[in-house]
């Protein structure tokens, strides 16, 4: 069997006497699309923000490429080349949209100008966050000079997956993108997550909508009372099935995937 | 620019000229302000036929100066949704630290200056440590500051004014200028252009600057996003505190004393410099340039009515009923639908 990408063994997270994750495990293999769904409180973000970096968990340890790695801030998971896109997106609506695909890790002009005068190359990150934008596909942005604000709820989250996508080298991990969406849109941003992982980027996918986990995950980890109830694939249950396990109405089967 | 907008404007078409106004100001912020500015002055050039004249524009630019410099700090801490109340309080305790280095201390004018400007930046730099670690918020922070360096600039100088000839020519050299013909153009003047110039290239073509936009508009995004937005806030705020103590040495200069008791109404003519220029008290939106042009509008607002014979306790009405447009201005802006 390869060797997970990346990989929780027995996570555990307590706030006081609340206990958000429960050694938990997960494990995310090479090329595939690992959707995340739970129920409210069964420890989905808590185990999200461990593997990005937002958390720091209790016990348990984390694994990338079969060594373990111990992240302090968001920052250290993404030098690790695991990026992640919140729910909240963290794009900043009055930059354009070039200055939010490099934000964060500008990039400045060679020579004097850039290390005495600090000046950014704005011509070279312009050119590489369309070339970004249109790998993925989202050439539709007529200009990448364009404020992130002046754009619609599909374009900002393509904007914020093409970030991932482009900074990413391991693992891009997605926090309910779909969920703000129209169904078009929603549909739109689909078709990206499957391009990135196309493109080799394995992807962790947390989401409510069911529809939409089944339609794009190759494997999905159900989390249940802070821990890993079971893994399934959309071939191997339906999504009757898939919710009767997330909400304690069945029991959970052994892991199939 | 001008690839979107054939795409842009194609679906804004038929939209009434109220609403493109609104997406031509929401993209371009500093129209407004600089409109204004442009009216104003040639009403009041109408009125009076002074206004216009070398001379006349050079006192305003000089009435001008202290108010825009300290307005450049107030605009960096306003994009980052901040505000500071203790900006006059820094740049009048700066200037009697440095008056009081040369007279009592017996310093040259050099060493007062440079310590003169350390102080402020660490005045600043104090209220940056407030609002990052002690998570204060800026009103609060800079409200007990103000009272604060308004105390202690009492102590110090024991409230009494130092007059410009007891201290080195250094202390006083922002006051004097260039002829440039009827025109006097004050080296205090120059250096408050310079600082625009540079703040201007600092906030649009570094990442710092970038982070500043970013911090404003939304912090916790800026933070997921990376961006260590502590530290951006504490720079913003000791660099603010740099730029009030120049603001102080400047006004030693204009004033050709150091003096105590100015300067209470400095931190909300700052303020209202800022809005003024169209940056939204809200963060993340406005440019140092509309800050210029709004300290630029209360000079010449406040000159053209006394020139046409306004009394001054009516020029305070004008400059406020001017503040409101703007707040009710931005917020219409900011409404913009896309």
């Amino acid at each position: 069997m390869t060797t997970p990408v990346l990989e929780a063994r027995g996570l555990t997270k307590r706030y006081g006497r609340v206990v958000a994750i429960d050694g938990s495990d997960l494990e995310l293999y090479p090329g595939e699309i690992l959707a995340v769904i739970g129920d409210n409180g069964a420890g989905k973000s808590s185990l999200i923000k461990a593997l990005s970096g937002a958390l720091i968990p209790d016990s348990g340890e984390i694994l990338l490429d079969g060594q373990p790695v111990h992240f302090r801030t968001p920052m250290d998971a993404r030098a690790a080349g695991i990026e992640t896109v919140y729910q909240t997106l963290a794009v900043a609506p009055g930059l354009d949209i070039a200055d939010n695909l490099f934000l964060g890790r500008e990039e400045r002009k060679p020579g004097v100008l850039g290390s005495v005068f600090r000046m950014l190359d704005r011509g070279h990150m312009r050119s590489e966050a369309k070339r970004h934008m249109s790998e993925l596909g989202v050439a539709t942005l007529q200009n990448i000079g364009q404020a992130v604000e002046s754009l619609s709820g599909g374009q900002r989250q393509a904007v914020a997956v093409a970030r991932s996508a482009a900074f990413g080298s391991k693992v891009v991990i997605l926090d309910e993108p779909t969920a703000a969406l129209g169904v078009k849109e929603g549909n739109r941003v689909l078709q990206l997550i499957r391009d990135v992982r196309d493109r080799g980027l394995p992807v962790i996918l947390i989401s409510h909508n069911m529809p939409h986990v089944f339609e794009v995950a190759d494997r999905i980890h159900i989390q249940r009372l802070g821990r890993r109830a079971t893994v399934i694939t959309p071939k191997s249950h339906s999504m009757s099935e898939a919710v009767a396990i997330m909400t304690g109405a069945a029991e959970p089967p052994p892991q199939a995937a | 620019m001008a690839t979107t907008a054939s795409a842009d404007f194609d679906v804004r078409r038929n939209e009434s000229l109220g609403l493109r106004l609104q997406h031509v100001l929401h993209s371009n912020p500093v129209f407004g302000p600089l409109a204004v500015l442009i009216v104003a002055i040639i009403a009041f050039s109408i009125v009076n036929g002074r206004f216009l004249t070398a001379t006349n524009l050079s006192l305003v630019l000089q009435q001008v100066t202290v108010i825009a410099v300290l307005a450049l700090g107030q605009t960096l801490i306003i994009l980052t949704a901040g505000i500071d109340l203790s900006t006059g309080a820094i740049a009048v305790f700066s200037s009697i630290l440095m008056a009081t280095f040369c007279t009592k201390g017996g310093m040259p004018g050099i060493i007062a200056l440079v310590l003169g400007l350390a102080f402020g930046t660490a005045m600043g730099a104090l209220n940056g440590f407030l609002v990052t670690r002690i998570k204060l918020p800026p009103f609060i922070v800079t409200l007990g500051t103000l009272t604060i360096f308004f105390s202690l600039n009492s102590v110090v100088s024991n409230s009494e004014t130092v007059r410009g000839t007891d201290m080195p020519g250094l202390m006083t050299w922002t006051g004097n200028s260039i002829p440039i013909g009827s025109f006097r153009l004050t080296y205090g003047s120059i250096i408050m252009l310079l600082l625009f110039a540079y703040f201007f290239y600092a906030l649009s073509r570094t990442a710092w600057g970038k982070h500043v936009y970013a911090t404003g508009d939304d912090v916790e995004s800026a933070r997921l996003a990376g961006i260590q937005t502590n530290r951006v806030l504490f720079s913003v705020y000791t660099v603010a505190g740099l730029l009030y103590a120049v603001g102080g040495w400047i006004l030693i200069g204009r004033l050709a004393s150091a003096s105590p008791n100015v300067g209470v109404e400095y931190n909300l003519d700052s303020i209202t410099a800022v809005v003024l220029g169209g940056t939204s008290l809200f963060g993340g939106r406005g440019s140092v340039i509309g800050t210029l042009i709004g300290a630029l509008i209360v000079g010449v607002f406040r000159n053209g009515l006394q020139l046409g014979g306004v009394e001054v306790v009516w020029q305070g009405f004008a400059i406020g009923l001017l503040v409101l447009v703007a707040v009710s201005l931005d917020q219409w802006i900011r409404k913009v639908k896309t």
